[in-house]
């Protein structure tokens, strides 16, 4: 500590907010290619059916109509978790499953076109929920997956080993031990959207004979290159271009279906096709949260201990998975690393059923499970008068407990004890005045009853997976970053350009970005995991270090000295103590000559970050309605890297299928037929300008050692700990507990009802 | 029935108006009416005609239902969703759009420049709908409160959450043009 740092921390302007402003930012609906088509999809109206017949005819003699694809023009490429999901198939499996794709001249005309498409169905027998979807005898989405049930764990995260349940110790022990056992069910099942702004989207194009190309406003285009390879081959190239992402939350991390239909299309009319998804098929067809149901009991001690945890956590996908068993792996580590505890039997048992797919969102299987498992722990707490504050200081793990995370191994934690984290947030929040109990609002004014809640959600992804990329010195005094990076809002593209400007002593001027182009960078996962400071950070920080390095190699000789003498700042070398003599890279370089040097981040699962909320709400007795009043997030960055991105991040806590998914944000689906009711933004409520509740930000520097300017991303949480902290509040305010979320006005006044409070 | 008006109007724009002009960020534009290259077709959305023939991209389509303020430009003088509005029915008006912004030195509008020294945006896709709404309302009231900005921007969806930071802008983008208009009087 103590260092002083140029860039690191400081006010410093985005490297794209010029561009930003003035809206001469390029997403993907503002790419125009030479003879480009564009694509839709017709959808099935039925949640299960056979396609028996498509007549194409008429929408193919409509002027300006190119192509018109269905199960029988398309290659057998299968995707989802286990490649069991054909890109067009004979059968559909939900309310929105592509049943053809067509190309045409203008978007207008190929929704025309598709209208004009006449499908023959045979209607089938379908499951909507994941009971009935276990229901002896119920019908099945695949043959492959008996009673509906898919695989648990991901092959690519140690095989067979990978985390499918939290199984150790003993459980039955663990309950003898308990001062207080509480059982129960809740539910999350209310699969929220986190609705970026930009809808999914991709430009296709396919060259003969076997090179595809893409353009996609997603969060991480280099892994789709990973992940389409595995459905369509090694032969086939594949090549991406990320474009800046108007929102993603996670959840366009992963669109092979929506890049293929353009690239299917492309390859039947031999010109790019743009398919991107309208805001109505982006929020009825495109990836909701997963679903989650725990039924479990729990044993507690008076001090806090929790003795054990069982139970099993119940979790829809909808009609496939691509990435729910990860979920589930992450989500299992998570709930060690926020509940220490010797006894678990934990069960996972992911289901599927006739509606639109979960996905990836912000919190990734950890929010859902929080959502629905801690409300268990509050039983156990409330009938131990645990305070849940200091519940969680005793319980989120501490340097040298240990969990398995997603590949099964176990780490022990080398992190930060969040513990002065939750008692400054606890602090500044002023929780030790409002809290009054479980079950007992903060106060009472006549039909307003006030209650507090606090929630907590921590990852050890911050340092998931391997990261690479290069920086080019150039004669001139500048510094390229090729990392396939795109800037999806949360101003990492700027922040690894500090971090390498940091390193390299330039100002942010002289720091560019090499395309974003899958051929050019090396390998980069993208986002998630709030991975990109700590793991793509790295990277690019050792890709700086290494060009330094051999820029002070090629120097030494001019000096008469050794590189280890030798420092660089704004383009100019010199020696440490006669920092007189200066002779910029232009003439070291010659003018003719770049420095490139490498970085990779290995990576590490033993160091986790850290977000509580704290909220107080005002629950309205006579309408039932649920205000938000106060938000209070308290972390530890480590180290502050952009003290506004990392604001912009926290306070995003409200957005994207976050901290009002536990008061109103819900996707609402019609639970015989399997439509969504509210696939449009009028019906899915979203939260305006208008009823902001008061936020702050606690953001404590307690340093990360394992990290060059010991930071750690919080990003991806901040959605996380919120909802819990939500229900905690509206059970104290109604002095019930709730059982399922949203907490409409009808559930809080059936539940005042119960209550005899009204 | 009930597009029955908007079809009247539409086939009544069509008989009656063979051209329509627009003063697009202070320039005169004159389309046809009709269905060839280049023409204004009688369907088409104001945000249509300023991305697809103008190549103004600065305007943002995302329900295209008027729901999401993303596509909001300054119509004579009002924030409106170009996506709401057909453009024969903008036949003589005074359209603004993000590009058309900007004056002084920097080339930049006083809230262009304090939205990016706030980072008052995250994704950026909202961003530019939020301040053409932003200088809508300052051009109609120099001095908001906070309640006037929120009431003013309550039509745009930001699911990043950029609003804490965008109220900030705004506030201070009306402090700035105040002070330099109290210093040129």
């Amino acid at each position: 500590m103590g260092e002083e740092f140029r860039f690191i921390g400081k006010k410093i302007p985005r490297q794209d907010a010029l561009d930003i402003v003035t809206g001469r930012v390029r997403f993907l609906n503002d790419i125009r290619l030479p003879n480009m088509l564009y694509g839709h999809a017709l959808r099935s109206p039925y949640a299960h059916a056979l396609i028996k017949k498509v007549d194409k005819s008429r929408a193919l003699r409509l002027k300006g109509v190119k192509a018109v694809l269905t199960w029988e023009d398309v290659p057998d490429w299968k995707g989802g978790s286990r490649n069991t999901t054909r890109i067009l198939d004979r059968k559909v499996r939900f309310v929105g499953d592509v049943v053809a794709l067509v190309a045409a001249e203008t978007k207008r005309l190929a929704i025309e076109a598709a209208r004009l498409l006449k499908v023959e169905y045979e209607v089938l027998p379908h499951v909507l929920s994941p009971d009935e979807a276990m229901r002896e005898g119920a019908p099945l989405l695949y043959d492959e997956y008996p009673g509906n049930i898919l695989p648990s764990g991901v092959p690519q995260w140690g095989g067979p080993r990978s985390l499918k349940s939290v199984v150790m110790g003993n459980v039955e022990e663990g309950l003898k031990e308990a001062h207080a056992i509480a059982e129960g069910e809740f539910r999350y099942e209310h699969i929220p959207n986190p609705i970026p702004l930009e809808s999914p989207g991709a430009i296709g194009l396919w060259e003969e004979p076997n090179r595809m190309t893409i353009w996609v406003s997603d969060q991480a285009f280099y892994k789709h290159v990973e992940y389409l390879r595995r459905i369509v081959g090694e032969e086939i190239e594949i090549r991406t271009f990320g474009l800046p992402c108007g929102g993603s939350y996670g959840s366009k991390s992963m669109s092979w279906q929506v890049q293929l239909y353009a690239v299917l299309l492309s390859r039947a009319t031999g010109c790019p096709v743009h398919f991107s998804l309208t805001k109505h098929e982006h929020l009825a067809t495109f990836v909701l949260r997963p679903s989650s149901r725990i039924k479990g009991k729990v044993g507690m001690k008076r001090d806090g201990t929790v003795t054990a945890i069982s139970g099993t956590w119940l979790v829809d996908t909808g009609y496939y998975s691509q990435t729910t068993q990860a979920q589930v792996a992450v989500g299992c580590g998570e709930a060690q690393l926020a509940i220490r505890s010797q006894n678990w039997d934990l069960r996972s048992l992911i289901v599927c059923t006739n509606r639109t797919a979960s996905g990836i969102v912000r919190g990734f299987g950890g929010q859902e499970l929080k959502c629905s498992l801690i409300p268990l722990l509050c039983l156990a707490m409330a009938k131990l008068d645990v305070d849940p504050v200091d519940f969680f200081k005793k319980n989120f793990a501490k340097p040298g407990d240990g969990y398995f995370w997603r590949d099964g191994l176990w780490y022990t934690y080398r992190g930060v004890d969040p513990a002065p984290v939750i008692e400054e947030g606890a602090r500044r929040f002023g929780w030790r005045e409002k809290w009054k109990g479980w079950l007992r609002p903060t106060s009472v004014d006549g039909q307003k009853r006030r209650g507090v809640g606090v929630g907590i959600h921590g990852n050890a992804d911050v340092g998931e997976d391997a990261s690479e990329a290069y920086v080019r010195l150039d004669w001139n005094g500048t510094a390229t970053i090729f990392s396939c990076l795109t800037e999806h809002g949360t101003g990492q593209k700027t922040n690894i350009a500090r971090m390498a400007a940091e390193v390299l002593q330039l100002s942010m001027e002289r720091m560019r970005h090499a395309p974003a182009d899958s051929l050019i960078g090396p390998r980069e996962r993208g986002p998630g995991g709030s991975r990109m400071t700590y793991a793509a950070g790295s990277a690019v920080i050792k890709a700086a270090e290494d060009a330094r390095e051999k820029l002070l190699i090629l120097a030494a000789p001019l000096f008469g000295t050794t590189p280890e003498d030798l420092d660089t700042k704004d383009g100019m070398v010199f020696q440490r103590h006669k920092p007189e003599k200066r002779i910029p890279w232009s003439s070291i370089l010659e003018g003719t000559r770049t420095v490139m040097g490498y970085g990779r981040f290995e990576p590490d699962y033993s160091i986790s970050n850290c977000l509580v909320t704290f909220v107080e709400v005002e629950v309205d007795t006579e309408t039932g309605k649920v205000d938000l009043l106060k938000v209070f997030n308290a972390t530890n960055a480590g180290r502050i890297i952009d003290p506004q991105s990392l604001e912009g991040q926290l306070n995003g806590c409200l957005g994207s299928a976050g901290i009002d998914t536990a008061i109103f944000e819900e996707t609402i689906m019609d639970g015989s037929t399997g439509h969504i009711l509210n696939a449009n933004l009028v019906d899915y409520k979203w939260r305006t300008f208008l009823e902001l509740p008061e936020i702050e930000n606690v953001i404590l520097e307690i340093p990360y050692p394992t990290h060059r300017f010991h930071a750690v991303g919080v990003g991806e949480i901040a959605t996380s700990p919120g909802p819990l902290a939500v229900w905690m509040a509206v059970c104290n305010a109604v002095g019930q507990f709730f059982y399922e979320y949203p907490l409409t006005p009808e559930r809080v006044l059936a539940a005042l009802k119960r209550g005899g409070k009204v | 029935m009930a597009c029955l008006p908007g079809v009247i109007f539409v086939i009544d724009a069509m008989r009656t108006l063979r051209s329509i002009r627009l003063i697009v960020n202070g320039e005169e534009k004159v389309f046809k009416v009709g269905r060839g290259p280049g023409q204004v077709k009688p369907f088409e959305t104001l945000a249509e005609t300023l991305r697809e023939t103008l190549g103004l991209t600065g305007t943002k389509i995302s329900c295209d239902e008027g729901a999401c303020g993303a596509c909001t430009v300054i119509m004579n003088g009002k924030a409106v969703p170009s996506c709401m509005i057909l453009t024969v029915e903008c036949d003589g008006s005074k359209i603004t759009t993000i590009e058309g912004l900007g004056r002084g030195p920097s080339g930049l509008d006083p809230l262009q420049q304090a939205f990016i020294e706030h980072t008052a945006f995250q994704c950026g896709f909202c961003t530019p709908g939020i301040i053409m709404s932003a200088r809508a309302l300052l051009n109609r009231n120099p001095n908001p409160g906070e309640e006037e900005i929120r009431e003013a921007l309550s039509g745009h969806l930001c699911r990043c959450i950029s609003h804490y930071q965008v109220i900030e802008a705004v506030k201070e983008a009306a402090r700035k043009e105040r002070w330099e208009r109290s210093s040129d009087s």
